[in-house]
């Protein structure tokens, strides 16, 4: 029994996963060999062995525990039969599918004065050739061999002692790799890097906020675009034949202050158009000018076609942490349609531009002002799904408020750097759902409450079927079409990650990290 | 390896402690914008005077989670686990302020509340008959919450009010549940635990019961408690002897 096994491991390492696998990712539905599924980031499995038929005989088969009692978000990556995970704080390791038993292990040593405001996590891997690549926590961008974990380059991104860190999973494009920087709340000042895939040396930087004399920089005041943050660490997507990649870019810092940084804060809370060869920037739209509620536009950018008003045109869906799901024309970064998709009490709403017009007193107060959403928003970094088979994009969506605080806008480097703070709001029950939009216009078809606000994303397949998980730890299944309850599981810990699923052998899997576990589910 | 994720490990919750263990913080300016801060953080729990909310009482000579200037430093930027208390992303000065400014509230007094607490044990065991649904020290019932450290988590005023007004700031494993099954069965009881799929109730004689939402035909979860108010059961006298026995349980301040 052991020698086929043996056997299978060493072939399906030998190969290689080239740009043009990742590109027609959806012809190989067994793997899953980008953060996002595809370069759509439609997170979407067109396996159907586990469908909406069957999956209430779903069961998990192996658990891989961490070692680490960080916040556990990977997103697992599988290439012909091998599985290659982070795990916090900034470690690798590479999985056998069949057995669950480690191939290899990547560990890190860290220095011990690194900063990460919100824990020490990372996202994923990416993988290119044969190297797999991981952001560390003190900032830098390391190289491993995917079938021995050995260090090949490791390149320092930025200084992780101003607070700048790496949390994000790269994406492989062409013959680089994009990788974005965290340090939000530590007055670093934001960029998305490319770098060269063999060598590791830097291909291309752009910085998320203009320097004195470029277009932009009139919308910061004095020196405070230095430490205006602006960081990017949410994994983008990108569309091969514009050749632009879209990225989110996060919090002006400090988070809720906004009196030393009087003006619009470009390209902070912005949705960025890059070429992928250069990256110059194409477009940027802005979702929250002047944001003082630490609303991130770092949500997961999806690329879908569809009809707008009569006309079919090229499409990116982002429902933004602010409250309003947008969609714009991803050519030319036009607003297409605006629109409230949880309880916000912050704007009345946006002008013909998309801009959002304020509602008054929602500033940030030293007694707390009471506004929604809350500031981890209607959604945050974790990953909605579009099934191009029910033409449904499905998002986590969160129900809260928050008190926001004006503070001390003290700057100290690798300090964090927040001039201000938040607490829930007393007495407001918060709740979450499953939501499923129709893409082009955001209308909602369907909701399927959760407990609590979730912190983990959803993965949706051609079995007709929609899969999540709850901070109460329950994995479950929906149906795609209508939002039924048809399947869970109490994995014992709160989620805080994305699924995906993969085949092996002929037979479908669903993995997701749970609590401080990967766990692997199959019928 | 061990050895390097366990020097990781302790890192991860010192590291931007201040390097010094007196608060550097104590001016009359900076106590005055301490409290400007506590006003807004954390009055809401502990009460403008630190003696009256659900956090713990701070109007008191001494802190026990507080009792170095580096401990409530700590206390306030971290939290405490598996307490209501949250960690607090300030700077460091904003924090060492707030810190300058708790400790003026041990310097307030003791409080409004006087009481005399052997009066109130009696009380307790008597006429209040708090043991039929409490435990204090090993003793009494368990419809509600054990008391036998309520008076290094609640405050004087806090337990005050709750003694007159029990459905105020209800803790969520407290609330009332009444529900019905598909099948006809009834229950009512008190909320343990519920998530998305699943709920589970402990009814009036301690039976534990876990539903499936989807068995349900009824789910009714009220934000009161089945604690009555003992408002016009006691005098306020007598109210303040309970008060002052329970502010001694779980130990000196």
């Amino acid at each position: 029994v052991r020698a086929p096994l043996v056997f299978a491991l060493v072939s399906s390492l030998s190969a290689q996963v080239t740009y043009e696998r990742i590109l027609k990712a959806e012809t190989e539905p067994g793997n899953w060999l980008t953060y996002s599924g595809n370069y759509s980031a439609h997170r979407f499995s067109a396996l159907t062995q586990i469908n909406e038929q069957n999956v209430s005989n779903l069961k998990p088969l192996w658990a891989y525990q961490t070692n680490s009692l960080q916040k556990f978000e990977t997103t697992p990556l599988v290439v012909d039969g091998v599985m290659y995970i982070s795990e916090p704080p900034s470690n690798v390791t590479a999985l056998d599918t069949r057995t669950g038993r480690p191939i290899w292990k990547y560990r890190r040593p860290l220095p011990d004065d690194v900063r990460a405001c919100c824990g020490q996590v990372n996202r994923g891997v990416a993988i290119l050739g044969d190297l797999v690549y991981v952001g560390t926590i003190d900032a830098h961008l390391v190289a491993l061999n995917s079938r021995t974990g050995a260090v090949m380059w490791d390149t320092t991104v930025a200084n992780y002692k101003t607070g700048h860190s790496i949390t994000v999973a790269p994406l492989a494009v062409k013959d680089k790799i994009v990788v974005g920087i965290a340090g939000g709340e530590y007055g670093v000042r934001g960029f998305l890097d490319a770098y060269d895939a063999k060598s590791g040396k830097r291909a291309w930087r752009f910085w998320t906020i203009p320097g004195p004399g470029e277009p932009g920089s009139e919308t910061w005041k004095g020196d405070s675009w230095k430490t205006g943050s602006a960081t990017t660490w949410v994994t983008g997507a990108y569309d091969p034949q514009t050749n632009l990649l879209y990225w989110g870019t996060g919090n002006p810092g400090p988070d809720w202050n906004g009196d030393v940084r009087e003006g619009d804060n470009l390209y902070s809370d912005c949705l960025l158009a890059l070429d992928a060869d250069t990256g110059k920037r194409k477009w940027h739209f802005q979702f929250t000018p002047h944001d003082v509620h630490d609303w991130d536009a770092t949500e997961v950018p999806v690329l879908v076609d569809g009809q707008v008003r009569g006309k079919q045109r090229k499409l990116v869906l982002f429902p933004n942490r602010n409250a309003f799901y947008y969609v714009l024309d991803r050519l030319t970064g036009e607003f297409l349609v605006g629109k409230p998709y949880v309880k916000q009490t912050w704007a009345k709403g946006l002008d013909d531009s998309g801009r959002p017009v304020r509602a008054p007193n929602t500033m940030p107060s030293l007694d707390g002002t009471r506004v929604w959403p809350s500031v981890a928003g209607g959604n945050n970094w974790y990953s909605p799904t579009y099934n191009p088979k029910t033409n449904l994009f499905y998002v986590a969506v969160r129900e809260a408020g928050s008190m926001y605080f004006i503070g001390d806008p003290e700057y100290k480097e690798g300090e964090q750097f927040n001039g201000g703070g938040f607490r829930s709001v007393p007495t407001e029950q918060e709740w979450g759902a499953v939501t499923a939009f129709d893409p082009a216009t955001g209308d909602k078809k369907w909701e399927h409450k959760l407990f609590s606000p979730p912190w983990a994303g959803l993965l949706s397949t051609a079995g007709n079927l929609v899969f999540g998980s709850t901070t109460e730890g329950q994995v479950f299944a929906l149906h795609a079409a209508t939002g039924k309850p048809l399947w869970k599981f109490q994995a014992g810990g709160a989620a805080r990650s994305n699924p995906i699923s993969y085949s092996v052998d002929g037979k479908q899997y669903v993995a997701v990290a749970m609590g401080n576990s990967l766990y692997v589910f199959g019928i | 390896m061990l050895m390097v994720a366990l020097f990781l490990f302790q890192h991860i919750t010192t590291l931007d402690l201040p390097t010094q263990d007196k608060n550097p913080y104590t001016s009359a300016a900076d106590i005055e914008q301490g409290k400007k801060l506590y006003a807004g953080r954390c009055a809401g729990c502990h009460g403008p005077e630190g003696d009256g909310g659900k956090g713990a009482n701070l109007a008191t000579p001494t802190l026990p989670r507080g009792g170095t200037d580096l401990a409530l430093y700590r206390v306030i930027r971290y939290g405490l686990p598996d307490t209501e208390m949250p960690s607090h992303n300030m700077t460091q000065r904003e924090i060492w302020q707030m810190s300058a400014f708790v400790r003026t509230l041990g310097r307030a007094g003791e409080g409004s509340i006087r009481g005399d607490a052997k009066k109130g044990e009696a009380l307790v065991r008597g006429k209040g008959a708090c043991l039929g649904c409490h435990v204090v020290n090993g003793e009494g019932g368990h419809v509600g919450p054990s008391l036998t450290d309520i008076g290094v988590r609640r405050s004087p005023l806090y337990l005050r009010n709750k003694l007159v007004d029990p459905s105020q700031e209800l803790a969520a494993n407290y609330s009332v549940v009444k529900l019905a099954t598909r099948d006809g069965k009834k229950l009512s009881g008190v909320r343990m635990n519920e998530d998305t799929y699943s709920i589970q109730v402990r009814d009036n004689n301690l039976g534990l019961h876990s539903f499936w939402k989807q068995d349900l035909a009824e789910l009714s979860v009220e934000q009161r408690t089945s604690m009555p108010s003992y408002a016009k059961r006691l005098t306020d006298q007598e109210l303040n002897d309970i008060v002052a026995y329970l502010a001694t349980t779980g130990g000196p301040q």
